[in-house]
């Protein structure tokens, strides 16, 4: 089989076997949830109850404000207790709606099945995905409403279904795909009558071709899906390069998918999509991959606020001590200042390492080996980058592409000097764009 | 306390100190085959360029009370690829002080490793051939012992036993030699490694081998080497034809220092282009200036000439090749 993929990228080691193979479980309520306000892209969320007041399972809780913005719903039956500054799994303290679960009552949500979904007109659909609080499940947490509404001058020619999970660790898209095939076809479905687009590809790494095939086996139902194998490499989950891998386009610099015709959505948002369609279920919970140096490799189906100590905990715990949390996979995801940090919409996985396992290497001077030259799947300069930023000229960083880094952490990974390009990559661009902002 | 690091959180396992004892590892098979056909004086030689050129490393960090980085094994890589570049008949001082000047004049007054502008060892070699010319081109060892690599005998061509095949080449191009140099006898010789010349320009064949595995893991780039080597091929054919020189491509590419130039001293990565293309250009100009050289100019040979001159281009070869990006 001829395995599509993109250019450059990195083989790391991916340690799946771990928890590839732990069934979706359910977890037991924590006795406080802390939903942030700000858990997707753009404008935070607005509560809508008063102090003390009762909430339901599913209820909406706080509204989206602004144009990029989601409702919140609350995962359990409780009493809400206002707003509280708390741990936020992307860094720092910040505001998040404190909810007393109600142990005595945790009946779980009462799906109401919608009829004649086939009836529902596209615009419907996305304000049922919008009121449901539907972000992408990948871990960017884009709202998924937003990304729905295509410009009129645009045509989308490649739905492309992203099951790649190529971050080492994570499985939680695998399982999903693994234990709710049809649900997620389903979920597919929906996208495709909304944007209609030409092709369905439901894109898939080979290290998963059971989940291929899984998936594969659905689509008697849905005779439009083309199931491609994308080889084993990272970050082949990436939109641009995933675009680039399954319709051989590439997004223009600065542009977006659109102008190449093309739109991407994760398996898990599919599936998030499916329950709000099909069941009239808000996104008040997540996979999550527990995973690393703990005791029990998990996929957990995780309330949105718990928090991360609360999971860790229910996995039985670390092997000997933590040295450094992760709120997502080893290349891309946030390490923890602490272990409070409550699950986002965009918590893929909770990732522990040991000592051993979190120390990083001492920098050593560039060799100009161009191991990262070559591994940058934006076709970058790194080490040329790094010496501009190093020496502040950082217009000519900008001109060498730094922009369009998306930090995915490849080029660090290689480095044989062990130098933070990523990061610093990741300060620059925060510069430039303050910088420009600024002169406006 | 929980350990905070920006992403990513994992790292591959290979560091500097492991491509540089992995290019000691590829020069090996060479090295072992030289002692072979040239003596014990190989070891000796080898083992004092090593030595002054960790030690010039190591008295410089001690002095400047700079962090010492010898464990990096760049240094050994300085020493033994100049070692590489002298006859094993050469007097002691000589590896001695061609090491020292490559790495403290070349490689640590420039800032040390990944700042040097040229190649410390093809350096060290261009200044040892400056300061004593005669040393540097009329000691070359002559092969000893019998069984050879190839099974041929020592290649006992007129005067080959004492010159190079090049220096021939260059001072008496009569019909006679001119046949014997492009013979298969001549050309199998210089594949396995059987004539007279530096320690590391014997075998191409062993070179090739070590430089291999350098290509399979990414240490070195083939881009630079298939551009050096195929340039000088190319390059030395159409001037053949044109009858500009007597000798076929073949006898080109194996002979002097083309093949440890081409495989080992112009993969440099510190001194070499990290652009794509930049390594093409690099690589092939690298080999048509050897082939003037060689053809117009004064010296027998233009290896390492030919890659001091191409290190001058490398920042101006990354900034003419830096628009490859994603999409622009």
């Amino acid at each position: 089989m001829r395995l599509l993929t993109f250019k450059g990228g990195i083989h790391p080691h991916y340690y799946k076997e771990k928890s590839k193979n732990c069934k979706i479980k359910k977890i037991a309520l924590p006795e406080f949830l802390y939903l942030h306000l700000s858990q997707h892209t753009g404008i935070p969320s607005k509560p809508i109850v008063e102090k003390g007041e009762e909430v339901k399972i599913g209820q909406k809780i706080a509204k989206e404000s602004g144009k990029l913005s989601v409702p919140l719903h609350s995962p359990a039956n409780g009493t809400y207790m206002g707003v509280v500054t708390y741990p936020h799994p992307l860094g720092g303290r910040k505001e998040a709606m404190r909810i007393k679960v109600n142990k005595e009552n945790p009946e779980p949500f009462k799906e109401k099945k919608r009829d004649k979904i086939s009836d529902i007109p596209g615009e419907k659909l996305i304000d049922i995905i919008k009121d449901s609080g539907i972000v992408g499940m990948g871990g960017a947490a884009f709202p998924t409403y937003f990304k729905l509404q295509v410009p009129p001058n645009k045509e989308i020619k490649d739905l492309i279904i992203n099951g790649i999970e190529c971050e080492p660790y994570l499985a939680s898209d695998y399982r999903l795909m693994m234990e709710r095939a049809e649900e997620i076809m389903k979920g597919v479905d929906i996208l495709r009558r909304t944007i209609k687009p030409e092709n369905v590809w439901i894109a898939i790494e080979s290290n998963k071709l059971d989940a291929l095939e899984n998936m594969k086996s659905s689509a008697s139902f849905f005779p439009w899906a083309k199931f491609v194998a994308l080889k084993t490499k990272y970050p082949q989950g990436s939109e641009k390069q995933l675009i680039e891998a399954v319709t051989g386009k590439k997004v223009p610099e600065g542009g977006l998918p659109f102008d190449v015709g093309a739109y991407v959505q994760n398996v898990g948002t599919a599936f998030a999509i499916y329950e709000a369609v099909y069941l009239s279920k808000p996104l008040f919970e997540r996979v999550v991959t527990v995973t690393g140096n703990i005791r029990h490799q998990s996929n957990f189906l995780v309330p949105i606020g718990t928090p991360f100590e609360y999971i860790i905990e229910l996995a039985e715990g670390p092997i000997g001590k933590i040295s450094k949390i992760i709120n997502g996979g080893p290349l891309m995801g946030i390490s923890q200042a602490t272990p409070e940090a409550s699950v986002t919409k965009g918590t893929t996985g909770i990732l522990i390492q040991n000592e051993k396992e979190s120390i990083s290497r001492e920098p050593a001077p560039c060799i100009r080996c161009a191991a990262c030259v070559d591994c940058c799947p934006m076709k970058l300069l790194p080490t040329e980058i790094y010496k501009y930023i190093e020496t502040d000229q950082l217009e000519r960083a900008r001109e060498l592409g730094v922009l369009s880094c998306m930090e995915c952490g490849s080029c660090s990974y290689v480095c044989p000097a062990g130098i933070p390009l990523t990061q610093q990559f990741k300060v620059a661009k925060n510069r430039i764009i303050t910088k420009t902002k600024g002169s406006k | 306390m929980l350990r905070i690091s920006p992403a990513p959180h994992i790292s591959s396992k290979v560091d500097t100190k492991k491509i540089m004892w992995s290019v000691v590892g590829a020069l090996l098979p060479a090295f072992v085959y030289s002692v072979h056909i040239f003596g014990g004086s190989v070891i000796f030689i080898t083992l004092l360029s090593v030595i002054s050129a960790v030690g010039t490393e190591y008295l410089f960090g001690r002095i400047t009370k700079r962090k010492i980085s010898v464990s990096d094994g760049s240094a050994v890589v300085t020493g033994m690829l100049l070692a590489f570049n002298i006859s094993a008949n050469s007097p002691w001082w000589l590896p001695v002080v061609g090491s020292a000047f490559a790495i403290f004049v070349v490689k640590l007054i420039f800032g040390g490793i990944g700042y040097n502008i040229f190649n410390p060892a093809l350096a060290g070699r261009a200044f040892l051939m400056a300061s004593w010319p005669r040393i540097m081109t009329s000691s070359w060892a002559v092969p000893v012992g019998g069984g050879t690599l190839s099974g041929l005998p020592t290649a006992s061509l007129d005067g080959v036993s004492q010159a190079t095949p090049l220096t021939l080449l260059k001072v008496n191009p009569i019909q006679s030699i001119v046949e014997s140099l492009n013979s298969t006898y001549m050309l199998k010789a210089l594949f396995f490694g059987n004539v007279g010349g530096c320690i590391g320009e014997t075998s191409a064949l062993l070179l090739l081998v070590g430089v291999l595995y350098l290509f399979i893991r990414r240490y070195a780039d083939w881009r630079i080497s298939l551009g050096y080597i195929g340039a000088v091929f190319i390059f030395s054919g159409m001037l053949y034809y044109l009858g500009k020189t007597p000798v076929i491509p073949l006898f080109h590419i194996l002979s002097g220092g083309v093949m440890l130039g081409g495989l080992f001293m112009a993969t440099d990565p510190v001194t070499s282009p990290v652009t794509i293309k930049g390594r093409w250009i690099f690589g092939i100009g690298g080999g048509v200036i050897c082939v003037l050289i060689r053809v117009w100019g004064g010296y027998p040979e233009g290896v390492s000439y030919s890659i001091l001159i191409m290190n001058m281009f490398v920042p101006l070869l990354d900034r003419i090749s830096e628009k490859s990006i994603f999409g622009r």
